[in-house]
């Protein structure tokens, strides 16, 4: 059976694919991730998740038909709506 | 070639990166996979010349690093093997073709190591030529191989010091030692020169146009001379190629390799092939057992 | 080939120290082993397994020079001549270390699983040592030793069921027993298992032992006296 390992390289950072290996049970696939991702000290810490756990999609997000700027920062333009409203206030 | 053909090499040319599950023109595939599947070959191969002096190395430091240094070897093999995998040739295939002859593995480990001379020479001289073609592979257009690659480049840092210390305990060491040493680099000059391949021209290699590799033969060889000649003479050794000087424009010249050796080599014809694929398909027999009571797929 | 009383140094000092006794019968027990253990390296069943058993072969090589070293502060000498230089009668190991048994997974495993339980027994003991050297040694090596013991008894659930293995564990079940002193062999059957039976005793070396010491210091052999 195929596992993947996912790890992190120190505390508090995400976990990362590191790679792939094929092990009889999670328990030898644990002790092999060790081993690969871990001999060197080179990893805080361990996921190990069997491949037919994974489920991939790739572009994730059917690209924008209709404009949706409402949700993104570059949809808002305050510029001119500020200098009126500065100009009122007799702040400007 | 068709349209789509055409638009893949073209995303590669601009340097996309090809990951499993991507459509891939069949060509491509099956160039990725002899290239890698030799590259796990050798790893696997290389392991047999080795693993022999851990059993003698003279000091125990030696012994563990000689071990750590083969385990990286072995751990590579998988690395690359799984990535074969995932392109559509198993494990145990590439195994049975390694085994029968059909597929290759590189020259140098189709030799003899007949002292602990080799051991210090392979691990400073023979790992340097490899490292260096494989630094070249981090540029990989099929990205879950040029991912493996930065791992193992990581991991074979520490063999060149290893085998740099090895070389300077024997140099500073007694006579004996020293012309260990000399006899190996003898020995071993010849099959290193023939290591990175004859110079082909860039255009005309596919590898180079679906960017497999990003590397032409020659600049590996003359990059390797270029770092390792001046560490091999001023140690005062000597190289058994009288013609070998560096220009004034700073390419190396030196003797034309024997390409005729080196074609008979990786065709099968190495002094110890036969020996070393004979210990690997015993090997594999003795413990098929244990693969088919443990592992999903059996051998 | 007995195992000789004393042990003969580069220096031609011999010695019969009880405590050096011990930490040369651990340090050979560890360097054989892991010698041993490392044959199989590049030619395990699958290559994970290799890498993984790789290690252990390396840490115990590893445990092998730290009670060498302690040994070596009494002799006034390097824990690479000891482990090197003496002759074959003169190491103490036991003769289940020595038996050489690739390409037999099976016997190699059930080794390792035995060997590992004995050892759990007698680290335990030395943790408990006056000695604070011995002790802290103990403790460190003991900290190592749970992966081991993880990675045997994995394999050891693995193939319960399997006779080649069963059959292994019969064979070498003696041997086990003469690694351990008698007041520790109880523990041993209970953890195992087993009843007792005829040990194996320390104290005669097997026709194993020659051929090994041959090659593992034959480049050693080649210069005296180099540095390497």
């Amino acid at each position: 059976m195929i596992y993947e390992i996912f790890r992190q390289e120190r505390e508090g950072q995400p976990f990362q694919h590191g790679g792939s290996l094929e092990a009889p049970s999670l328990a030898f696939a644990g002790a092999y991730a060790r081993e690969f991702y871990g001999r060197r000290d080179e990893s805080f810490a361990l996921w190990i998740v069997p491949r037919e756990a994974v489920e991939e999609i790739r572009e994730p997000y059917v690209a924008d038909v209709f404009d949706r700027d409402y949700r993104r920062v570059d949809g808002y333009s305050l510029k001119v709506k500020l200098k009126e409203a500065r100009e009122r206030a007799g702040t400007a | 070639m068709s349209a789509r053909e055409a638009e893949f090499l073209q995303y590669v040319e601009e340097g996309g990166a090809v990951e499993t599950g991507d459509s891939m023109p069949d060509e491509y595939r099956a160039a990725l996979i002899k290239f890698i599947e030799m590259h796990g070959n050798s790893e696997l191969m290389g392991v047999l010349p080795e693993r022999e002096w851990i059993l003698r190395a003279p000091t125990l430091q030696r012994k563990l690093a000689l071990t750590a240094k083969v385990q990286d070897e072995v751990g590579h093999s998988q690395l690359i093997y799984r990535v074969v995998e995932d392109l559509g040739k198993p494990r145990e295939a590439c195994l049975d073709d390694l085994i029968s002859g059909k597929t290759k593995f590189h020259n140098v480990f189709h030799y003899p190591t007949k002292t602990w001379g080799d051991v210090a020479v392979i691990a400073w001289l023979v790992d340097a030529a490899a490292i260096i073609s494989q630094k070249a592979l981090l540029k990989c257009s099929y990205a879950p191989y040029a991912r493996i690659m930065k791992k193992i480049c990581w991991e074979e840092s520490f063999h060149i010091l290893h085998g740099r210390d090895c070389i300077l305990a024997l140099m500073t060491g007694t006579d004996e030692q020293r012309e260990l040493v000399q006899e190996a680099v003898d020995r071993w000059w010849g099959p290193l020169m023939q290591f990175h391949g004859n110079p082909i021209l860039a255009e005309e290699d596919p590898m180079y146009r679906w960017r497999i590799k990003s590397q032409a033969n020659e600049e590996a060889r003359q990059q390797f001379l270029d770092g390792y000649v001046p560490q091999i003479w001023e140690l005062g050794l000597t190289v058994p190629d009288p013609k070998l000087r560096k220009r004034d424009d700073g390419v190396w010249e030196y003797s034309e390799p024997d390409w005729a050796e080196l074609k008979h080599v990786v065709t099968g014809h190495g002094p110890k092939t036969e020996e070393r694929l004979g210990f690997r398909r015993w090997s594999r027999d003795e413990t098929a057992w244990v693969r088919s009571a443990v592992l999903a797929d059996p051998a | 080939m007995q195992v000789a009383d004393t042990v003969h140094l580069p220096r031609g000092k011999a010695f019969v120290n009880p405590d050096v006794d011990l930490f040369l019968q651990l340090a050979d027990d560890e360097l054989m082993l892991g010698w041993r253990n490392s044959e199989w390296t590049g030619i395990a069943p699958f290559l994970e397994e290799d890498v993984a058993f790789s290690s252990i072969a390396q840490t115990e090589i590893g445990h092998a020079r730290a009670w060498y070293e302690l040994a070596a502060e009494e002799l006034g000498t390097d824990a690479d001549a000891l482990a090197f230089d003496r002759e074959p009668d003169e190491y103490r190991c036991s003769p289940f270390v020595e038996l050489r048994l690739v390409p037999d997974w099976a016997r190699t495993i059930a080794r390792h699983w035995l060997y590992e339980t004995a050892d759990a027994i007698r680290i335990a003991d030395l943790k408990a040592s006056d000695d604070p050297s011995v002790a802290g040694l103990a403790e460190k090596i003991d900290r190592e030793e749970t992966y081991h013991r993880m990675h045997a008894d994995m394999w050891a659930e693995r193939l319960r069921d399997e006779p080649r293995f069963l059959a292994a564990v019969d064979d070498l079940w003696p041997y086990s027993l003469g690694m351990l002193r008698d007041s520790q062999r109880e523990q041993l059957c209970e953890r195992v298992g087993r009843d007792p039976v005829d040990a194996i005793e320390r104290g005669e070396h097997t026709e194993d032992l020659r051929p090994l010491w041959e090659d593992m210091t034959m480049v050693r052999r080649s210069v005296p006296g180099a540095t390497w």
